[in-house]
C-alpha cells in the first residue's frame, strides 16, 4: 500500500496456495486489513467508514422499499402510505432511508471539508479527490431523484424547478430537459425514469467508492500533519503507522456507534425534522406551494444558483458580451455547477507546498471563513428570494469562488508556513508522549 | 481547529434559526398532547373521542382516504372492539363494481374520500402542516413537541374570530392561526358540538384537541412503535458505544503512554 513497506500475505497450506494462484482474494483482504495507516489520524478521519455504512444502509433499505413502492403517478403517494401503514416495519425502513440520506450528506460534507483543511487533495492524491467529487455529484443526483419518488408537492415542484435548470442551457437546453422529463412536463415518464436511475446510481457510486479506496490505498492515507509516512524500510514505516485492523477499525466503529445514537434518536423521535411538511400533500400540478425549498443538503448551491439575478453587474456583462446567450438563469446554473467545479479543481488551484492547514497560519482563517460561508449559504438557500437575503447570497457566493480562484492560489505565494514535524512519529509522540521505540511494537 | 469551528458554526446556526423562527405566519397555540416527546403515547380515550368528532363533524366534508377502517382496532390507536369497527365501517357505502351498486363498507375498506371537492383529505394533515417550523425554525424544539401539525390543526379550529368577508362570491372567515388570516372553511366547531358517552368535557378547546390528536394518529398510526424502536435503538447503540470506547481506549493505550 502506497509504497509503504509492510508484510504481505503468504499462502501456507496447499488449499490456500491453490486459491491464491487462481484468485488472490485472501491476499486482497489481508492487505486491506493490515494496511499501514498513519497512527496520528484524528477524529475527522472517521467519515469514510460512516459514508460506507450510509451507502450500505441506503441500498439495503432502498431495495426493500422498492419491493413495496409503485412508480406510477396515480399510485406512488398511496404506495408510500401503504409502506408507512401496512408493511411490517415499513415506517422504520422509510424513515431510515429518508434520514439516511441526510446522514449521508452530513458525513460527505464533513469528509470533504476534512480534505480541504488537511490538503488531502494535493499530489499525489488528486485522483482520489476527483473520484470523490464524482461520487458527491452522483449522490446529489441520487438524492434529488429519491426525493421525487414519494410524489408529494415538494417532489413534484422540486423536480419541475431543478429540471427547469437544464432548460436554461442555450440551444440544447430544452432537448435535455425533455429527455430528463420524458415529455414536456414532470409526469409519469419522469417518475419512472427517476425511479429507475435512483435504483441504478447507488451501484455506480459503489463502484466509484471501490476506485476511491483503491486510489488512496495506492498513495497511502493523508494525515493531520500532511507529512508522508517514511518509506525507507519496514521498521521505519512501522514507527509512523499502525495496521488498519484492529486500531482504526475499532476507532471508526466507536465513532460510527456514537453517530448512530444520534441517527436513531432522529429516526425514532423526530423523523420528519429534516423533511418538508408539503411533501405529505400529494403532488398537484395545479397548485404551487408557497415556497419551493430543496432538501437541506442542496441549499448552499441553491443559494448560489439564485444569487446571480439580472441585476448583478457580472451577469449583465456576461449577457452583453455573449449577446444575450448567457442570461441570468443560465448564469445561475453555470455558477451552481461552477461552485462544485472549482472545488473539484482545488488540487491545481492550491499553490502551497505545505499540505496540512495545521501549518498554514493565514490559510486557517480563510478556511474558517469558507466553513462559515458554507453554512451561511445553506441558511440563505432556505430564505425567500428577497432583500436582504439576495445581497447576502451574492456576497457569500462571491467568497466561495474567491476562496478557490483567488485566495488559494495567492496564499501559496505570500504565506509563510509554520514548521512541520519531521515525521508522523514525532507528531504522535508530541501529542501522546509514548516513546518512539515502543510505539512501533 | 475543527473543534473551534464546530462550536462557532453551531452557535451561528442556532442564532440564525432563532431569528427566522420569530417571523412566523399565523399564531399557533402550544397545546399539550399526550404523545409529545420521546416517551409520549397516544391516549386511547382521546383518540376515540376524536374519532367521534371527526365522524359527526369533519367527515361531512373531509375524507381520510389513506386510512384503512380496520386500523381503528389496532392497539396503540383508538383500539375499538372488532364488532364496533364492523359497525363503524358499515355506516359508509362504497361502490361495488361487480354488483354495480353501493354496498356498506367492510373494515378492510378505507375511510371515504372528501365529500367536498375543495375540502382537503385529512389523513396526513397533521404531518402536512407544521406548527413549529423546522429545521430552520425552532430547531431542537421538535424533539420534544414534534412538528406541531396537531397544534396547527387545533389552533385553526379554535382560532376563528367571528369576522367574515366576501371576496369574489366566496366567504372567508378570519382565523388567527391561518397564514394570511382568512380561511375559506366555515368555523366547524363551536363547542358542545358533540356529546361524549362518558360525559367528557366538550368545550371548544377540548374537542379541538381531541380531533387533532385523532388526526395525528391517522397521519402517523405507527408513532408509538416508532418511538419504542427509537428508545431501544438509542439504548443499545449507547451501550455499544461505551463498549467500543473502552475497547478502543485499551487497544490504543500501549501506544499512547504519556511520559
Amino acid at each position: 500500500m502506497g509504497g509503504i513497506p509492510h508484510d504481505h500475505y503468504e499462502p501456507k497450506t496447499k488449499g490456500e496456495k491453490w486459491l491464491h494462484s487462481r484468485l488472490p482474494i485472501v491476499g486482497l483482504m489481508y492487505a486491506t486489513l493490515t494496511a499501514p495507516t498513519p497512527k496520528n489520524l484524528n477524529w475527522m478521519w472517521i467519515w469514510g467508514i460512516v459514508l460506507t455504512f450510509c451507502l450500505v444502509l441506503q441500498i439495503v433499505t432502498g431495495i426493500v422499499l422498492a419491493m413495496h413502492y409503485t412508480p406510477h403517478v396515480d399510485n406512488a403517494f398511496a404506495s408510500v402510505e401503504h409502506i408507512m401503514r401496512d408493511v411490517n416495519g415499513g415506517y422504520m425502513l422509510r424513515y431510515m432511508h429518508a434520514n439516511g440520506a441526510s446522514l449521508f450528506f452530513v458525513a460527505v460534507y464533513a469528509h470533504i471539508f476534512r480534505g480541504l483543511y488537511y490538503g488531502s487533495y494535493k499530489a499525489p492524491r488528486e485522483v482520489t479527490w476527483i473520484i470523490g467529487m464524482l461520487i458527491y455529484l452522483l449522490m446529489m443526483a441520487t438524492g434529488f431523484m429519491g426525493y421525487v419518488l414519494p410524489w408529494g408537492q415538494m417532489s413534484f415542484w422540486g423536480a419541475t424547478v431543478i429540471t427547469g435548470l437544464f432548460g436554461a442551457i442555450p440551444f440544447i437546453g430544452e432537448s435535455i430537459q425533455t429527455l430528463l422529463l420524458g415529455g414536456p412536463a414532470v409526469d409519469n415518464a419522469t417518475l419512472n425514469r427517476f425511479f429507475s436511475l435512483h435504483y441504478l446510481l447507488p451501484f455506480v457510486i459503489a463502484g466509484l467508492v471501490i476506485l476511491h479506496i483503491w486510489a488512496f490505498h495506492t498513495t497511502g492515507n493523508n494525515n493531520p500533519t500532511g507529512v508522508e509516512v517514511r518509506r525507507g524500510s519496514k521498521e521505519e514505516a512501522e514507527k509512523d503507522t499502525l495496521p488498519f485492523w484492529p486500531y482504526f477499525v475499532i476507532k471508526d466503529l466507536f465513532a460510527l456507534a456514537v453517530i448512530l445514537v444520534v441517527f436513531f434518536a432522529v429516526v425514532g423521535f423526530m423523523p420528519n425534522y429534516l423533511g418538508h411538511p408539503d411533501n405529505y400533500i400529494e403532488a398537484n400540478a395545479l397548485s404551487t406551494p408557497a415556497h419551493i425549498v430543496p432538501e437541506w443538503y442542496f441549499l448552499p448551491f441553491y443559494a448560489i444558483l439564485r444569487a446571480f439575478t439580472s441585476e448583478v453587474w457580472v451577469v449583465q456583462i456576461a449577457s452583453f458580451v455573449t449577446g444575450g446567450i448567457i442570461d441570468a438563469k443560465f448564469f445561475g446554473v453555470l455558477a451552481m455547477f461552477g461552485a462544485i467545479a472549482v472545488m473539484a479543481l482545488v488540487p491545481w488551484l492550491d499553490t502551497s507546498s505545505v499540505r496540512s492547514g495545521r501549518f498554514r497560519p493565514m490559510f486557517k482563517w480563510w478556511f474558517a471563513l469558507l466553513v462559515i460561508d458554507f453554512f451561511a449559504l445553506m441558511w440563505l438557500g432556505a430564505m425567500p428570494a428577497e432583500e436582504p437575503y439576495a445581497s447576502f447570497s451574492l456576497i457569500a457566493s462571491a467568497y466561495w469562488f474567491a476562496y478557490f480562484l483567488v485566495i488559494l492560489p495567492l496564499l501559496g505565494v505570500i504565506e509563510k508556513p509554520d514548521a512541520q514535524p519531521a515525521t508522523i512519529e514525532e507528531d504522535f509522540a508530541a501529542h501522546y508522549g509514548g516513546d518512539a521505540d515502543k510505539s512501533a511494537e | 481547529m475543527f473543534k473551534k469551528l464546530a462550536i462557532s458554526t453551531v452557535a451561528a446556526v442556532t442564532l440564525a434559526t432563532g431569528a427566522f423562527a420569530a417571523g412566523g405566519e399565523g399564531h399557533i397555540e402550544d397545546f399539550d398532547f399526550s404523545f409529545e416527546g420521546p416517551f409520549g403515547a397516544f391516549d386511547q380515550n382521546q383518540l376515540q373521542r376524536g374519532l367521534q368528532v371527526y365522524t359527526e363533524v369533519c367527515s361531512a366534508c373531509h375524507g381520510l382516504k389513506f386510512v384503512p377502517i380496520r386500523t381503528l382496532a389496532d392497539e396503540g390507536g383508538p383500539h375499538l372492539p372488532e364488532d364496533q369497527v364492523r359497525a363503524y365501517a358499515a355506516q359508509f357505502d362504497i361502490y361495488d363494481a361487480a354488483l354495480d351498486e353501493d354496498v356498506p363498507r367492510k373494515p378492510s375498506d378505507f375511510f371515504p374520500e372528501s365529500a367536498l371537492e375543495n375540502a382537503p383529505d385529512l389523513s396526513l394533515m397533521a404531518k402536512a402542516r407544521a406548527g413549529f417550523h423546522g429545521p430552520y425554525g425552532l430547531g431542537i424544539n421538535q424533539f420534544v413537541k414534534g412538528i406541531g401539525g396537531t397544534e396547527y390543526i387545533a389552533s385553526i379550529l379554535t382560532g376563528y374570530t367571528g369576522e367574515e368577508k366576501e371576496q369574489a362570491g366566496v366567504t372567508f372567515y378570519e382565523n388567527t392561526a391561518f397564514p394570511g388570516g382568512w380561511i375559506a372553511m366555515a368555523p366547524p366547531l363551536y363547542g358542545e358540538d358533540v356529546e361524549f358517552a362518558d360525559g367528557h368535557d366538550n368545550d371548544l378547546h377540548h374537542i379541538a384537541a381531541d380531533v387533532s390528536a385523532f388526526l395525528m394518529w391517522t397521519a402517523e398510526p405507527k408513532m408509538m412503535a416508532r418511538k419504542q424502536a427509537g428508545v431501544v435503538g438509542v439504548l443499545l447503540l449507547t451501550l455499544l458505544s461505551v463498549l467500543l470506547y473502552m475497547t478502543n481506549k485499551k487497544l490504543w493505550a500501549p501506544h499512547k503512554k504519556k511520559h
